[in-house]
């Protein structure tokens, strides 16, 4: 064991420029996941058998293939000669779809969460039920407005804790971005490993380090959901 | 125009028909509601009578038949259904009231989105009839901490925020302890008194001896029998609603099916 000062020394600042990225990513990627995620969901509940068919393929598509299968597909797929050649020849730019590791991370897990938030938001609409839609209706309200003011304050109140735990997965799950060469919080700790072979200390350290981080996100959400009770609701959901 | 003769029937219904797959639960069923008049509907369950009280606003759609409100038909393609709805006050049996508002903001919220009424006097509104149903106290209450008396209350206060021309109550009391119908029939019994024009489905019988203008017997999709209380009650014409009528005194006692 090298002293505090020389371990230190090793890891900085590299580490913390992984850990820039690497957060930067779960951010960007939930956020993503956020804008395709609650209009799919909401595809799958109110949209025509055509648009809940489409929404339903891409679901189970990014659910059932592996996550690192997409990320290899969006980064190395899609930089094919072959279909880039072709995109040309139907007038499109050069190298469009030829991705910098960065946007292939944030697209493959973008698109990865936005499946599975779906079904997040999916739940949490259906468990608002159709009566509430139906007296929403009823008064007048057309199918947007019931939509927006009655299901879905509701829906996204239900889906924080489902949600906390997709972004605790996905602060994790950023690591495989270092396989496209992202030098995230664990790409830059598989480097240190590779010059100073001193992976029984590393691993435990950025282990812990991830730890931290999906701790303080699930508390941070634990108290969101706290702050967004509605008062009553849950001795009415006991009861029934 | 019919709607500006004083007699004219509010809503008018001919020859409604619905069908869910192999089971028609509307065999063509007519019907004309006058200006001020509580008309009741009874009969066994499954024979129709929410669906008959749905097609009034299109929350269901008949397969064949036609709706008017006033001089205007529901059931035309062409109608703008968001505002005939906006005049027709619907109370649900199960309540639905939107559980993250207040009862102050469930009871605005239709004014202000549909009416587009400024928050202030939507707000006005809301405390007033919340007032006529007794609860002005509870304005900032949740339905989560209301009883269900209290919820089915502010449900019948959000419907007449909007002004409604007719109010259609589904069972409005089926959901309740019996020590808690009591506080909603009240609260129609008094919208009866101010000339409100309703269409109830109930089996409270005593209600719609003491309140009904008129009653309607459903059974098997169709008006089995139709007239006022008393005829139904002590004269019925068809052997089914006497015998109906005989179940529901065992049931629920004598005084109130036809004592009292």
């Amino acid at each position: 064991m090298t002293g505090l000062a020389e371990f230190w020394q090793m890891i900085w600042p590299s580490l913390g420029n992984g850990l820039v990225i690497t957060l930067k990513l779960s951010v960007g990627a939930l956020l993503i996941g956020f804008l395709i995620g609650l209009p799919t969901a909401l595809l799958r509940v109110y949209g025509t058998k055509g648009m809940r068919a489409i929404a339903t393929a891409y679901v189970d598509v990014i659910r059932g293939t592996p996550q690192l299968v997409q990320l290899f597909f969006i980064y190395y797929g899609l930089a094919d000669t072959g279909l880039n050649a072709t995109l040309v020849s139907l007038g499109l730019p050069h190298g469009l779809l030829v991705l910098q590791p960065m946007t292939a991370a944030y697209a493959a897990l973008g698109i990865n969460s936005g499946a599975y938030q779906a079904e997040y938001f999916r739940g949490a609409i259906q468990a608002i039920g159709g009566g509430q839609m139906t007296a929403a209706r009823a008064l007048g309200m057309t199918r947007l407005q019931s939509i927006a003011h009655i299901v879905l304050p509701q829906a996204l109140r239900l889906a924080i804790a489902p949600w906390s735990n997709e972004a605790a997965y996905m602060v994790k799950y950023t690591s495989i971005v270092s396989l496209i060469a992202v030098s995230d919080l664990f790409g830059e700790a598989r480097r240190i490993m590779s010059r100073h072979y001193n992976q029984m200390v590393m691993l435990p350290f950025v282990g812990l380090m991830y730890l931290a981080i999906v701790l303080l996100i699930t508390w941070g959400m634990h108290h969101v959901e706290q702050r967004t009770k509605i008062p009553g609701l849950e001795i009415e959901t006991q009861r029934t | 125009m019919p709607s500006q003769v004083p007699d004219a029937p509010i809503i008018r219904i001919r020859d409604l028909h619905k069908r869910y797959g192999a089971l028609e639960v509307l065999k063509g069923v007519s019907l004309d509601v006058s200006r001020g008049e509580v008309v009741v509907i009874i009969g066994p369950s499954g024979t129709g009578k929410s669906t008959l009280l749905r097609c009034v606003n299109q929350l269901t759609r008949p397969d064949s038949g036609q709706v008017w409100l006033d001089a205007e038909e529901v059931t035309a393609p062409e109608c703008n259904i968001n505002a005939v709805r906006a005049e027709v006050g619907m109370v649900f049996q199960d309540f639905n009231l939107f559980n993250h508002l207040t009862a102050l903001r469930n009871v605005a919220v239709g004014p202000m989105k549909v009416k587009r009424l400024p928050r202030e006097e939507a707000y006005e509104l809301a405390r007033e009839e919340l007032a006529r149903v007794g609860l002005a106290e509870k304005a900032n209450s949740y339905p989560g901490q209301l009883s269900g008396g209290q919820k089915q209350r502010v449900a019948i206060a959000r419907a007449l925020a909007m002004k409604p021309k007719v109010m259609l109550f589904d069972e409005p009391t089926s959901a309740l302890d019996p020590e808690l119908i009591g506080e909603v029939l009240d609260v129609m019994k008094q919208l009866a008194k101010e000339h409100m024009t309703m269409l109830v489905v109930t089996h409270e019988m005593g209600f719609a001896r003491e309140v009904a203008s008129r009653i309607i017997f459903m059974e098997g999709g169709y008006i089995v029998e139709e007239g006022p209380p008393a005829q139904l009650f002590y004269a019925a014409k068809q052997p089914r609603t006497a015998e109906f009528l005989g179940k529901i005194a065992d049931l629920y006692g004598e005084e109130q099916a036809v004592g009292g």
